[in-house]
């Protein structure tokens, strides 16, 4: 562990951390959530704090708040705010505090703003709630603050709901009123995570911007080494509830000291520019061929004039090759996951073709189409949601195989083989999903889908839930399975970085249509398509901004973690 | 929003048609019939019960029965009691005030004190309150209520005097002050089966609206603990409680069996096991149309009602 800064309270740090040491309710996996945690966060700079799954970020955010639940305390060390130590202040004095000196914003938009108050009403609370201004100066100030986070007509917004809003504007809403009473220090905790990736790099251009403006110091948490390299000043890497490194950003992103840092860098997929070396020379006959394939929602009723068309798959055209990895890339909303659910025929599609070795399937009836499921696997973004937590990963992987013929025994001897092949032990065999991580989910929702030996997969999101490690993990897994089966894939993602690692050809989709094909050196080199362009911009930590870019970096760091490795 | 009406509108209609084609069936496939009392009675010849058959009709296939029935209660004309041949629809009118007075009054009483017990009780999880709270709406459902009314009757009437036993005013009376005094004991029984599905209905829905973000980000607001929960968590702890209600609503118009019977309140309950009793079919028909159309009007109350709350459905 890197030794704690010596400086307690100076004049240029707005919060400082001293030892925070934060337990949790006996019976949990660890007795500390945050442990013996210390930074500081100067003024007018962006602190990164970052960390995966469990690291203790969001915590240590929430301690600071004094939003931690009842039964999570922080047990010892002290946060100093401008000279008082925030531990065991009073809940009133607390509250005084918060949105008024400390403000935060979330995750999730959609969820974070209450769906009954307009966005105006949501903005004047703040400023009534700390007794601030007349009910017509709140107001003018409500459109001010909408304004001034670039929302478009402020006079409008201020009586909109929440609902009315896109993801990227809901966000700029809980901005501008973290913004209301001009806080000395923002908590942003993961505030792009739930974005699309160019509403992500408005959403961080718009803090930095603000942060500059106002000489804010903002506390930015996040798992993404990318948006470390797009914004931050300083950065504190957490693992397990203990901060393992800290530092300035340049000199965390080029010389990492610490093993896990390097490891975290290291994982980060990124653009590579450089096309995938294919198995083996590409087979004549495409084993997929998509011609101009249609599919409209449509809800509401036409009799009464409320009918809504959304046209989510508009004539997509494209093929795969046996053995090759078909990346299909989009922002939510374009189409992607509809196309994925049309050629698993979860979804009907309204017309065009999907040759699948050279038979039109989406003209076949379920009945018809029965005997060729076992060709064609899904792969789920879910790994929580989409393993039966009753059954065991034995029935888990044999129920389906079982029900198309095949004896008990050999279904479950090849069970046992797929397992050990995606990297789980033999005894997985008899456990329940809850006993593994999601790493080791996603491992078996992969052998799941190999129990049929299918022809295609069909990834939707596979690796989207996990953390950058895993992540690295399982994209190298399905990379060695594909080698080894030769099985074609279809792998959705909303990550271009990701697509990048994997994909032999990348389908750019945008509001249902394929605006650009490509191999990866083309998508990200020398983008044909203007929202191709602007979407591979968008992407964090990869744009040359001297030397903060991430690119290249990384891959120096994941030489060097290889070897560390073997040692 | 015009259209969701006219759409709810239509399939109301089809399902108040299927509604009284089986009930008019089941009730006509009872065996005896509404001229079975007379049966034992010496002074009726066979010849006298088939005079009163064709008089009332009776003898017609079933179907012809069914569509002159309905045929008439669509112009107005819900049929005559066959007890004392009074007009079903003004019968049901003379019963409705005492039903209305009764259920509007314990559904109120449920509705405020089961929210308060719902919402304290999400607010203080795991309290000494919550647990009382839980093992006393556990009671209230598995007592039955015929045992609370003479439980009720025995304690606060014979022993203590403080109420009557029953009836809706004493005659002769019938002051604002002499209902109220009948109205305090059936009210209370009745609302406390209610209390306690409400309270536990309220109780799960606050917390529901307490572990959602947007609770999160008013505290970090900065906003007190009253505020929040007024404004942030009883709001939307709501939404769900509106379809609830519209459910309940029905019963507030269509009475309740037993606490009727057992404080002998003229109310629509009572009316019902009575004129099932007298094989009153058009009565019998009449409450149960009746009913079928409250418990349409009142899913589509609260139906508009949960739009008019919520933006989301309102708006779009």
């Amino acid at each position: 562990m890197a030794s704690a800064p010596q400086t307690v309270a100076s004049e240029d740090v707005a919060l400082s951390v001293r030892d925070l040491t934060v337990s949790l309710p006996a019976g949990m996996e660890r007795v500390h959530a945050v442990e013996n945690v210390s930074f500081d966060l100067k003024r007018g700079q962006i602190l990164c704090i970052i960390g995966e799954s469990g690291s203790g970020k969001s915590v240590t955010a929430n301690a600071i708040m004094g939003l931690l639940p009842k039964t999570i305390r922080a047990s010892s060390g002290a946060i100093f705010l401008e000279g008082t130590n925030l531990v065991g202040l009073s809940s009133d004095r607390l509250r005084d505090l918060r949105g008024r000196v400390v403000s935060m914003i979330f995750q999730d938009p959609l969820s974070a703003l209450n769906p009954l108050m307009t966005v105006g009403e949501q903005i004047e609370e703040v400023m009534a709630a700390h007794a601030v201004g007349s009910p017509k100066s709140r107001r003018s100030r409500a459109i001010d603050l909408l304004s001034e986070v670039g929302l478009p007509d402020p006079q409008l917004m201020y009586h909109q709901y929440p609902f009315r809003l896109s993801g990227g504007q809901r966000q700029r809403v809980m901005i501008a009123m973290a913004l209301a009473l001009e806080p000395a220090i923002l908590i942003a905790d993961e505030p792009t995570t739930a974005l699309d990736v160019t509403t992500q790099a408005q959403i961080l251009h718009l803090i930095r911007d603000i942060q500059r403006r106002k000489g804010m110091s903002v506390m930015f948490i996040t798992h993404d080494f990318g948006v470390v390299a797009e914004i931050a000043d300083a950065v504190v890497v957490m693992e397990k509830g203990r901060c393992v490194e800290r530092g300035s950003a340049e000199q965390v992103l080029k010389s990492p000291s610490h093993l896990y840092t390097r490891r975290l860098i290291a994982a980060v997929p990124h653009l590579t520019g450089k096309d995938r070396i294919p198995a083996e020379a590409a087979a004549q006959a495409s084993i997929l061929k998509v011609e101009c394939l249609v599919k409209t929602y449509r809800s509401g009723s036409p009799l009464f004039r409320t009918q809504r068309i959304v046209p989510a798959v508009n004539g997509v055209t494209f093929d795969l090759a046996p053995g090759r990895t078909l990346g299909v890339v989009g922002e939510s909303g374009s189409g992607k996951s509809s196309l994925g659910r049309l050629l698993i025929k979860l979804l009907d599609s309204d017309s065009g073709a999907i040759l699948f070795e050279g038979r039109d399937v989406a003209e076949l009836s379920e009945a018809q189409f029965r005997p060729l499921r076992p060709k064609i696997q899904m792969i789920f973004q879910d790994p929580f949601a989409s393993l039966n937590p009753r059954s065991t990963i034995g029935q888990i992987l044999t129920v389906g195989p079982i029900a198309h013929g095949v004896p008990h025994k050999e279904a479950c001897e090849q069970a046992r083989e797929l397992l050990s092949h995606v990297g789980l032990d033999a005894g997985t065999f008899g456990r329940y999903p809850h006993e593994f991580s999601g790493g080791q989910r996603q491992r078996i929702g992969i052998a799941r889908a190999l129990m049929f030996k299918p022809k295609l997969l069909i990834a939707d999101e596979a690796v989207s839930a996990l953390d950058v490690s895993i992540q690295a993990q399982i994209l190298k897994l399905l990379d060695q399975i594909q080698r080894e089966t030769g099985v074609s894939m279809v792998f959705i993602t909303h990550d271009l970085r990701v697509a990048s690692q994997i994909c032999d050809e990348i389908a750019v989709m945008h509001r249902g249509q394929i605006v650009e094909r490509g191999p990866p050196s083309q998508i990200f080199l020398d983008p044909k398509s203007a929202y191709t362009r602007e979407l591979v911009a968008a992407i964090p930590g990869e744009q040359p901004r001297g030397a903060r870019a991430l690119a290249g970096v990384n891959e120096h760091w994941r030489d060097i973690a290889k070897n560390e490795e073997r040692l | 929003m015009s259209g969701f009406l006219l759409n709810r509108f239509s399939q109301s209609i089809v399902l108040l048609v299927i509604v009284s084609m089986i009930g008019f069936t089941v009730l006509n496939f009872m065996p005896g019939g509404p001229l079975a009392q007379f049966g034992l009675d010496p002074g009726m010849t066979q010849k006298d019960i088939e005079r009163l058959a064709e008089q009332l009709g009776l003898n017609r296939p079933l179907w012809i029965q069914y569509f002159d029935w309905a045929w008439r209660l669509v112009q107005g004309d819900w049929g005559h009691s066959f007890r004392d041949g009074a007009p079903v629809l003004a019968v049901i009118g003379r019963h409705l005030f005492a039903t209305l007075l009764l259920m509007g009054t314990s559904t109120s009483l449920a509705i405020a004190i089961g929210s308060w017990i719902g919402i304290r009780s999400a607010t203080h999880r795991y309290s000494l309150f919550d647990y009382c709270a839980t093992v006393g709406a556990m009671v209230a459902l598995s007592v039955p209520t015929f045992w609370f009314g003479l439980i009720g009757i025995y304690i606060f009437t014979l022993k203590l005097g403080w109420v009557p036993a029953g009836n809706m005013y004493t005659i002769g009376d019938g002051s604002v002050l002499d209902y109220l005094h009948h109205l305090i004991l059936p009210s209370l029984v009745l609302s406390l089966v209610h209390v306690a599905i409400w309270s536990r209905y309220m109780r799960t829905a606050t917390l529901d609206a307490l572990s959602q973000d947007f609770v999160k980000t008013a505290r970090a607001k900065g906003l007190s603990e009253r505020r929040i929960l007024l404004k942030h968590v009883v709001g939307n702890a709501l939404l769900p409680m509106i379809t609830l209600a519209g459910v309940q609503l029905p019963s507030i118009l269509t009475g309740a069996l037993v606490t009727e019977t057992i404080f002998t309140w003229p109310g629509m309950g009572r009316l019902f096991l009575d004129s099932l009793g007298y094989s009153d079919y058009p009565m019998v028909m009449g409450l149960l149309i009746f009913s079928a159309i409250l418990v349409v009007l009142g899913n589509l109350v609260a139906d508009v009602l949960v739009a008019f709350v919520d933006p989301r459905i309102r708006l779009s």
